[in-house]
């Protein structure tokens, strides 16, 4: 008797769940955030990589899209490769940078048409080890990798042991660091700051001793601004010779920035996509943008306000007509 | 240090002379199995580490499978007809509450706030809830607290439904409750960041997975005090009850719910603060809110706009928290309510309140909060930091920078421990488990831990998992000398009491991304920041449950002492630290298991080892590394519970 109550409960309850969500097959790639369009507007979702030239194409972008074009913005902070696949899944409309992801580019892209390429940003990014430019003056000869080892007792820290510290950040960003140490003999720890934000307080808080480190670093960046640093020459970068990441004994590339979007977006996303799309700039304005922000502590959107105001001419060809 | 907590106990009672005597067996027992299994294991596998020849590769399978979610996603019946649903439902959800709360404006919420506060817990509370959630709008947080606050409603309602679903199962029935009890101390010992991956990849980045991930971690409590209160009626009521001829189901609404309705609540209490702490660490897989204020800021190293996402965050966590605990009080207290305002009056006049407010606000046209009514904390917070970092970094005289006391630490303290365990051959360490866990408790839990350790060898992450335990024997140590000074003079003075407890409250609910920043500029990257944010995090719970612990021996006991001339050193080393020693077991048992929950967040500020795994799992979608990461952080921390739980199950958790 009492089990079968249970079991009719139980039947119940599984079909008012079914009644509520309407029976039906449900679309796991139209999934928008429940915050969208909350005041009946047009809404574009925009992830947001943890770096700040990341955020500053993002709040120019937003302030036009809705300023200039009507539109309600959210903005997802998201890593790089999960933005891929909320990409995929319609939860975020645009990737505004992206440093190159083969794998995703092949599975999305190419294979499931999920997700379309937007263009250039109009930068152009370089990763390597860099130096404190106070320190490379005065060892001029630390700029090469093979005087590395040399110097590997000044880049000492209590993290890395014997050995001189390289230091790495963000698990999401793009590296080889661990295999070029072993591959080009270098007496070298990687340690990994966690994330950009811990790495870049370490470096400021190093700079303002005056203390030699060496650092994983890319640019474009706008901590240059504030911490001259220069770069170690790493083998040079040949076609291909990256392809095996065990093997790998040269410098990284320089990527041209993409853009992209999700195809359904770029398809039917109107204005915001055509304007997207003709969204391109420089590495000098983005920085000038990244700097206002991170280093001024202004918020993004008073950043991008500011920068908007100066250079009319460049925003207005990327505006739909 | 738990053997140093297992051996205090035993000195001069009856009981501890037959204790001792029990834990010689047991020992005896144990170097009698070693002494045959030893040489075998080690003429087979001798090496420090753990052998390769044991291990398991998982990444394979494990990529397989994160492919196989990907690739069908979209079509599977499972997906499209189950999860799509559960996804959609809880979309839908968490967007109308948020409508309802956009709709009532600031004034209505904040009305709403105060007299519900009132109904339920009194003025005083009902002020300080208006205040709380004025002060979120001053700071410029408005929106982002209202989508905080519908995404905590919805999961905590799920958490507390599945959660008392749960609870009515194994309180009602013994074979259910004895089933369920190791599922639910695993649900509570696992560390979030462990299963955010597995969450991500079913539901994708965003609120679904954010919801899921949250009502995993809340619902426990809920469960266990639902159970322990069921069990807990009162037999002579009971029996009553059964001789008036009730059913089983009368039973039940009329005599053992209300019964356990304080610990009813005492559960939603505790879903709610662990779904709030939540919160936070939920942004990382894209729940928006204050949480993503907190991470955005904290990606362009901006700490005042942490503290001022954070502070909301904490303001709701105390309105919360005082508010379900003074209902939980006045349930206890039993008083005839007189008062013309008692029962439906009350509640109608609070909602005619609630609806003037939003009405007012509306025609008013003052819907959302006043740009101009929003105060700028962020740089003045920044300022502050600034000159902490400059003056206190290094050079300070005599005492040394904190730059140089990190240095010192890593150098002398976690070191040595680390390189200590990874130089261990790995069946030494087990046996060593095995005597702690033992001697302790039973050998269920000595085999638990043995186990779960064995686990971390098969699964091949051997030494990064003995990195991290390092990192959290150290931070454990920090904190129980820290927390048992404090909590011994907070015991003695009800007046550092009531100061210490909003600085506790702030520490304990406090988002740890908030001070991330600050700790790598005082300390520098590495494993001593992150261990001394574990060390912020865990101190609040290890202070109040020694504070509570000492309190609540038997005062008749210390006054017999004093009047046979003990001096207060004496009362408090012989008679109130012995009395009190299940309280404290419970403080160092709660320090291993906080502490651990944060070592792992510590990944982001250089701590390395099982929590950068997590990390970069999460960063790269890479199940393997992340997932094989987080068993091994959950099957540590399964370890660390059962070497440091007290033979008695502890009926609560937390502080």
């Amino acid at each position: 008797m009492r089990t079968r109550t249970r079991v009719i409960a139980a039947a119940g309850a599984g079909a008012a769940l079914l009644a509520l969500s309407g029976c039906g097959k449900a679309d796991m790639s139209k999934q928008a955030s429940p915050y969208a369009n909350a005041a009946g507007a047009k809404t574009v979702t925009l992830s947001v990589q943890s770096w700040v030239g990341a955020q500053a194409d993002v709040a120019v972008a937003e302030y036009l899209l809705k300023h200039e074009l009507g539109y309600r913005v959210d903005k997802v902070q998201i890593d790089e490769i999960p933005a891929w696949d909320a990409l995929s899944q319609g939860r975020v409309d645009a990737i505004m940078e992206d440093w190159g992801h083969p794998d995703q580019e092949q599975r999305y892209i190419k294979d499931k048409k999920t997700i379309v390429p937007g263009g250039d940003v109009g930068v152009t990014g370089h990763i390597g080890w860099y130096v404190p430019t106070y320190f490379a003056k005065k060892h001029p000869d630390v700029t090469d990798w093979k005087n590395l080892n040399k110097y590997a007792k000044d880049f000492r820290t209590p993290e890395s042991g014997g050995k001189g510290q390289l230091m790495d950040g963000s698990p999401s960003y793009v590296t080889n660091d661990k295999a070029l140490v072993e591959n080009l003999d270098l007496d070298y720890k990687v340690v990994f700051a966690g994330s950009e934000a811990a790495q870049i307080t370490q470096i400021e808080q190093f700079a303002k001793q005056q203390k030699p480190f060496l650092t994983y670093w890319y640019k474009p960046q706008w901590l240059f601004k504030k911490v001259p640093m220069t770069e170690v020459k790493l083998p040079a970068y040949k076609e291909g010779c990256d392809a095996d990441p065990a093997k790998i004994k040269c410098a990284y590339p320089h990527t041209p920035l993409q853009k992209y979007f999700n195809a359904d977006f770029a398809k039917n996303g109107g204005d915001a996509a055509a304007f997207l799309k003709r969204f391109k700039w420089t590495e000098a304005d983005q920085n000038e943008v990244s700097l206002m922000i991170a280093d001024k502590k202004m918020s993004p959107e008073d950043a991008a306000e500011r920068w908007l105001a100066d250079n009319e001419s460049k925003w207005k060809a990327w505006l739909p007509k | 240090m738990a053997s140093a907590t297992a051996s205090t106990p035993v000195r001069d009672t009856g009981l501890g002379a037959l204790l001792r005597h029990r834990t010689v067996h047991k020992l005896l027992l144990l170097a009698l199995a070693a002494a045959i299994t030893v040489p075998i294991v080690n003429a087979k596998w001798a090496s420090g580490a753990w052998p390769d020849a044991l291990t398991v590769d998982l990444s394979e399978p494990l990529g397989k499978a994160s492919d196989w979610i990907i690739d069908n996603r979209d079509s599977h019946p499972l997906f499209v007809y189950f999860l799509g649903h559960v996804s959609n439902a809880v979309v839908l959800s968490v967007r109308g509450v948020y409508l309802v709360l956009l709709a009532a404006g600031w004034a209505g919420v904040t009305a709403a706030a105060g007299v519900i506060a009132w109904r339920v817990a009194g003025v005083r509370l009902a002020a300080v809830a208006a205040a709380a959630f004025g002060v979120c709008g001053l700071l410029g947080m408005w929106v982002p607290t209202m989508q905080t606050l519908a995404l905590m409603t919805v999961a905590v309602l799920a958490s507390v439904l599945l959660g008392t679903a749960l609870g009515l199962a194994a309180g009602l029935n013994d074979r259910v409750f004895r089933m369920m009890r190791p599922v639910l101390d695993t649900m509570q010992v696992l560390p979030a960041f462990a299963y955010l991956l597995p969450v991500v990849l079913v539901f994708g980045i965003g609120v679904p997975a954010a919801v899921f991930a949250t009502v995993v971690y809340a619902a426990p409590p809920m469960a266990r005090l639902t159970a322990l209160g069921l069990r807990g009626a009162d037999g002579g009521v009971m029996e009553a009850v059964a001789s008036l001829g009730a059913t089983g189901r009368q039973r039940l609404l009329s005599a053992r719910l209300p019964l356990a309705r304080k610990e009813l609540l005492l559960g939603l209490n505790q879903t709610i603060m662990m779904a709030l702490s939540m919160a936070v660490i939920a942004s990382v897989i894209g729940a928006g809110g204050l949480g993503d204020r907190v991470y955005q800021a904290l990606a362009s190293v901006d700490v005042g706009q942490a503290l001022a996402a954070g502070i909301p965050i904490v303001l709701l966590a105390v309105v919360l928290d005082r508010v379900t605990g003074a209902a939980g009080e006045r349930l206890g207290a039993q008083t005839e309510d007189t008062s013309p305002l008692r029962g439906w009056r009350g509640w109608s006049l609070a909602a005619a309140v609630t609806l003037a407010c939003a009405l007012a606000a509306r025609f008013a046209d003052r819907l959302e909060w006043p740009t101009s009514w929003v105060v700028q904390i962020a740089e003045p917070v920044n300022t502050a930091k600034d000159w902490m970092v400059d003056h206190l970094y290094t050079g300070v005289p005599v005492v040394g920078g904190t730059a140089d006391w990190a240095a010192h630490f890593t150098t002398y303290v976690l070191d040595p421990v680390r390189d200590g365990l990874q130089g261990l051959p790995w069946w030494s360490l087990l046996l060593i488990v095995a005597a702690l866990a033992w001697v302790i408790g039973t050998w269920q839990t000595a085999l638990t831990a043995v186990l779960a350790m064995a686990a971390i060898g098969v699964l091949d992450v051997w030494n990064a998992s003995l990195d991290t335990l390092s990192q959290v024997l150290a931070g454990v140590a920090v904190t129980l000398v820290l927390g048992f000074a404090i909590g011994v003079a907070a015991s003695r003075s009800r007046r550092l009491e009531r100061l210490l407890r909003p600085v506790l409250d702030v520490f304990q609910t406090m988002p740890q991304f908030v001070y991330l920043i600050p700790v790598v500029a005082l300390f520098g990257v590495g494993r001593a920041p992150a261990v001394f944010a574990a060390v912020v995090y865990a101190l609040p719970a290890v202070v109040r449950i020694t504070t509570q612990g000492l309190r609540q021996v038997s005062p008749a006991a210390m006054e017999s002492a004093k009047s046979l001339g003990a001096t207060n050193w004496q009362v408090l080393r012989q008679v109130q630290l012995p009395l009190a020693r299940p309280a404290l077991l419970l403080a160092l048992n709660q320090g291993v298991v906080l502490v651990l929950a944060v070592v792992v967040i510590g990944g982001l500020v250089g701590g390395g080892a099982l929590g950068y795994d997590v990390l970069a799992g999460l960063a790269r979608g890479d199940l393997a590394t992340g997932l094989v990461g987080g068993i091994a952080i959950v099957c540590l921390g399964l370890m660390l519970d059962r070497v440091t739980q007290p033979t008695e199950r502890r009926a609560k958790k937390g502080a």
